[in-house]
């Protein structure tokens, strides 16, 4: 145990050698942040939408930027794919841990160190943006803290979907096509393109069901408030289901990889 | 120690002509060839030894390492070392042995090499004094103290091979696979390399394994070879009986100035205008020479003898590799 929390923390500080990536992030987050409050200016002065406020969109849009790092969906560990085409995976396996904790403490650390070097900017400016373009504080106490539990169980699951995408990279000559199918729908369904409220009724029935829009969506609403505090505790009991059911699916197909593993050459 | 009774390991591969044809029958039949990478190799290493596994490229060497290391999973016949199966009990065994592939690192890049060795030292679990120590005289064996804080991504090759060792040797494991540990280095970082594993060897009566295709490593470190070729074993033994066996004949070169004809009885090797060269096999090299002055004008003589590579290359030529 000891050896997987000092690699959480060597990741951890690992990643927070990448200041210009931050920067960079930083800046693409606030035009993304800029244009999407344009965006939903000009929808909602049209429209209204009982399912979501203006001001819960806006804030839902400002938190979406400031912990993209931790929730988004497209992340693929070069790392590893490449451990897995070269080889070198060969050196994990002569080591005394598990490899699924291993990569999966290696990804959640990324996610991790990425989002620590960006969020609190972001959520600054969001604070101080002109009425009604900013980042309103969270609807009260209580949503605050569940919002904190309810995206950082967000991270732990979504690590989880991430290592089964890295384990059947193992079965694949190249790992593109599975990343770009699966992140593609993840990212419709679990809210990342348009919040969950905003989409059709029956895709917003289907979503309920499934494990993506616990990924950031219910987080941020429930921040805002948008969820209520029952709604939360019970999308926060279906997250701890959901992270024990994708982990121990991840689990199994790694170790079926891994018996079928044969590092060639070299 | 280490005993491994016939071991056999088959790759499927898969089996393709080029261009557009081929690609796309593929999608209803794959044919598939078997390549028998290890093919019934037998043999046992005792504690303290140093081990030199030599062959071709493609001759099953890394294979072999990559059982014994319990990375792969032989088709049939066992691998024990000290009575463990590696691959059954891998998390169990791999805490006993350390690894190094010279063609991979196993160093975390972006992270200074010290960091990396105290992580090594969480995952293995060291007891403090005993990784101080191991560190220590590590270090100093290979004089690191001045690169052990700068990020693996800034070393050079031969220092970072360094690291590689001393990063395979800080849980004290009783046995160390080194898989081309010198490819890639110059003559220097070579010598300190073997200087150094000997020494390891020797101090700690660590059992190594060692594959290379550098044929002075293996002459400076190990007194027992294992020959393998397409699979299958060929030759194991001390390197001098090697060298008897296969390496008994001498090379003479002879320099002239002009040569009209070669005398009678001679093994030529190689004939340019100005030189010649003669396998002397067993016939007295004093002969050849007095044979040589009565046709044309010797300037000067040179006798080589047969280096480990060629004896390497015979061997090859007699099992037709």
């Amino acid at each position: 145990m000891i050896g997987y929390l000092s690699y959480f923390k060597v990741r951890l500080i690992a990643g927070l050698q990448y200041k210009v990536s931050a920067i960079a992030g930083l800046a693409t987050a606030f035009f993304w942040a800029i244009m999407f409050c344009c965006i939903y200016g000009a929808f909602y002065s049209n429209a209204t939408i009982p399912d979501m406020s203006f001001k819960a969109i806006i804030t839902y849009t400002w938190l979406k930027q400031a912990f993209l790092s931790l929730t988004y969906m497209n992340d693929r560990d070069s790392e590893i794919l490449n451990s897995i085409t070269d080889g070198t995976v060969a050196y994990e396996l002569a080591r005394p841990y598990n490899l699924f904790s291993w990569w999966y403490i290696k990804i959640l650390a990324h996610k991790f160190s990425a989002a620590f070097l960006k969020f609190l900017p972001v959520i600054l400016v969001g604070l101080i943006m002109p009425k009604p373009y900013n980042l309103s504080l969270p609807n009260s106490f209580p949503s605050f803290i569940l919002f904190v539990i309810s995206l950082i169980l967000g991270a732990v699951l979504l690590c989880g979907i991430l290592m089964i995408i890295h384990s059947i990279a193992f079965f694949t000559i190249n790992h593109k096509g599975i990343f770009s199918i699966s992140t593609n729908v993840m990212m419709l369904l679990s809210g990342f393109v348009i919040p969950i409220p905003l989409l059709p009724n029956i895709v917003q029935k289907l979503t309920f069901y499934l494990p993506f829009r616990l990924l950031s969506d219910s987080s941020y609403r429930i921040y805002s408030g948008n969820i209520n505090i029952p709604d939360a505790i019970f999308d926060i009991k279906l997250q701890l289901i959901w992270i024990v059911i994708i982990i121990v699916i991840g689990y199994l197909i790694m170790n079926k990889a891994l018996k079928k593993v044969s590092v060639q050459g070299g | 120690m280490i005993e491994v009774k016939h071991l056999c390991k088959t790759f499927r591969v898969l089996k393709r002509k080029g261009g557009i044809r081929a690609t796309l029958k593929t999608f209803i039949k794959r044919d598939y060839t078997y390549i028998k990478a290890v093919d019934d190799v037998s043999f046992s290493i005792k504690k303290g030894e140093i081990v030199g596994y030599i062959g071709p490229n493609g001759a099953g060497k890394s294979t072999t390492i990559k059982m014994l290391t319990g990375i792969l999973n032989p088709d049939s016949g066992s691998v024990r070392v000290g009575g463990i199966d590696p691959f059954k009990d891998r998390k169990k065994y791999v805490k006993n042995i350390g690894v190094v592939f010279g063609q991979k690192s196993q160093l975390w890049w972006d992270i200074p090499v010290i960091d990396s060795f105290n992580l090594l030292r969480d995952i293995y679990k060291i007891d403090k004094e005993e990784y101080e120590k191991n560190l220590n005289e590590l270090v100093s064996l290979l004089k690191l103290e001045n690169i052990i804080n700068t990020p693996v991504r800034q070393l050079s090759l031969g220092q970072r091979m360094k690291c590689e060792l001393v990063a395979s040797l800080l849980h004290s494991p009783s046995i160390l696979f080194l898989d081309e540990p010198t490819i890639g280095l110059d003559a220097v970082s070579k010598v300190a390399l073997r200087k150094f594993i000997k020494d390891i060897n020797q101090r700690k009566q660590v059992t190594i394994i060692l594959t290379t295709h550098d044929m002075s490593d293996i002459e400076a470190l190990s007194n027992r070879v294992i020959v393998i070729g397409k699979g299958k074993k060929l030759y194991d033994g001390s390197l001098s009986k090697l060298k008897k066996d296969f390496g008994n004949s001498k090379i003479l070169e002879i320099i002239y100035n002009k040569l009209d004809k070669i005398p009678e009885g001679i093994d030529v090797i190689k004939k340019t205008n100005n030189s010649i060269l003669i396998n002397i096999g067993d016939n007295s090299s004093s002969d050849i020479i007095a044979k040589f002055v009565k046709v044309c004008e010797v300037k000067d003589i040179n006798i080589y003898e047969d280096n480990i590579d060629n004896i390497i290359l015979k061997l090859y030529k007699e099992y037709n590799l």
